[in-house]
């Protein structure tokens, strides 16, 4: 098992887990998202090919209605 | 003579030529659909939205503010509200742009305290310098203080938006002869970010010369927020069309009526 921390909150995943795999577990479908993992922002074309650790720490982002 | 009508009035921002100088936030509105609404009768062409962590494990069907204002539409204004210290916003600008597909336009504010959400110009000028470095078209919140409006156009930035009073206050344009130093001095554009109040505190920006007007809370909490969209949009075109004509001088009284001082009735 992995052990993600998504957006401050932790989150368990089968091992092997890479960070496509993980953004079709979360409620991003149809939306324009951002990612960073480990404060380091991963581009879209990179997320089938980076693989996630135990312990990784994962910002996820949206567009949200401001000023 | 130029009319309204056959007067192409545009203004660059980044490059790229905007009709409406009317720039709208997308905050506190009811619903997307008043949003939506809104921002059709605002006419505006540039919106703001803010960059925040998606509600991970909720519904998934949550509607989505880019699918109400997809970005071939308009050009979407991510801002960096809420973000104290120059590292916070340049890190929030860089996920908005990958959020965006690498769109460079960016809001920096960096804020100084929650009770005035004043800027903090220190840590802005550090992040402008640090965004312009990477790339960023940066449009940035500021005081006002024609010097630092100088400073962060000198940086690079693409437009300097000095407030008019507090963000969210409603007190409309509090030192209109700040503002006006800032637009005589500047090479950029120059909008009033914050403050606005209601359509004659938009006309009053637009007669000073600016280039156009930032606002979020004065329409979207109005009671009417799309009749307010419309009125804001009346009142910047018709003060950036004052501003076009020229205004007459003031005078405290004046010694030439408008009408004929002869062949009044009754005289000989």
């Amino acid at each position: 098992m992995l052990t993600l921390q998504i957006n401050g909150e932790q989150k368990q995943f089968p091992a092997d887990f890479n960070l496509a795999a993980l953004v079709n577990t979360l409620p991003l479908s149809g939306k324009r998202f951002a990612i960073e993992l480990n404060g380091e922002i991963v581009p879209k074309g990179s997320h089938a090919t980076t693989r996630l650790q135990d312990g990784d720490k994962l910002e996820v982002v949206v567009a949200v209605g401001g000023g | 003579m130029v009319g309204p009508e056959n007067h192409a009035d545009t203004f660059l921002i980044g490059g790229r030529a905007y009709r409406s100088r009317l720039l709208v936030g997308t905050g506190k509105y009811r619903d997307f659909a008043e949003t939506s609404a809104a921002i059709e009768a605002s006419g505006a062409e540039i919106v703001t939205v803010a960059i925040r962590r998606v509600n991970i494990g909720q519904n998934p069907n949550e509607p989505n503010l880019l699918g109400v204002l997809p970005p071939s539409k308009f050009t979407i204004l991510p801002n960096t509200a809420g973000c104290y210290t120059a590292q916070e916003a340049v890190r929030t600008c860089r996920l908005a742009r990958e959020l965006l597909d690498g769109h460079p336009l960016v809001k920096l504010e960096v804020l100084s305290d929650d009770a005035t959400l004043f800027p903090n110009m220190p840590e802005t000028i550090i992040a402008a310098k640090e965004l312009v470095a990477d790339g960023f078209q940066v449009m940035v919140y500021c005081s006002d203080d024609p010097i630092q409006a100088k400073v962060l156009e000198e940086i690079g930035c693409v437009a300097v938006m000095p407030l008019a009073s507090l963000i969210g206050s409603g007190m409309g344009i509090l030192n209109p002869w700040n503002l006006q130093i800032i637009i005589d001095r500047a090479n950029v554009p120059v909008l009033v970010d914050a403050g606005i109040g209601t359509a004659s505190d938009a006309a009053i920006a637009m007669e000073l010369g600016c280039d156009g007007v930032l606002m979020n809370t004065a329409i979207a909490k109005a009671s009417n927020p799309i009749l307010m969209a419309s009125a804001m949009k009346k009142a910047v075109e018709a003060g950036r069309e004052a501003f076009l004509a020229g205004r007459m001088p003031k005078k405290i009284y004046q010694a030439t009526p408008s009408s004929p001082v002869g062949d009044l009735i009754g005289t000989k």
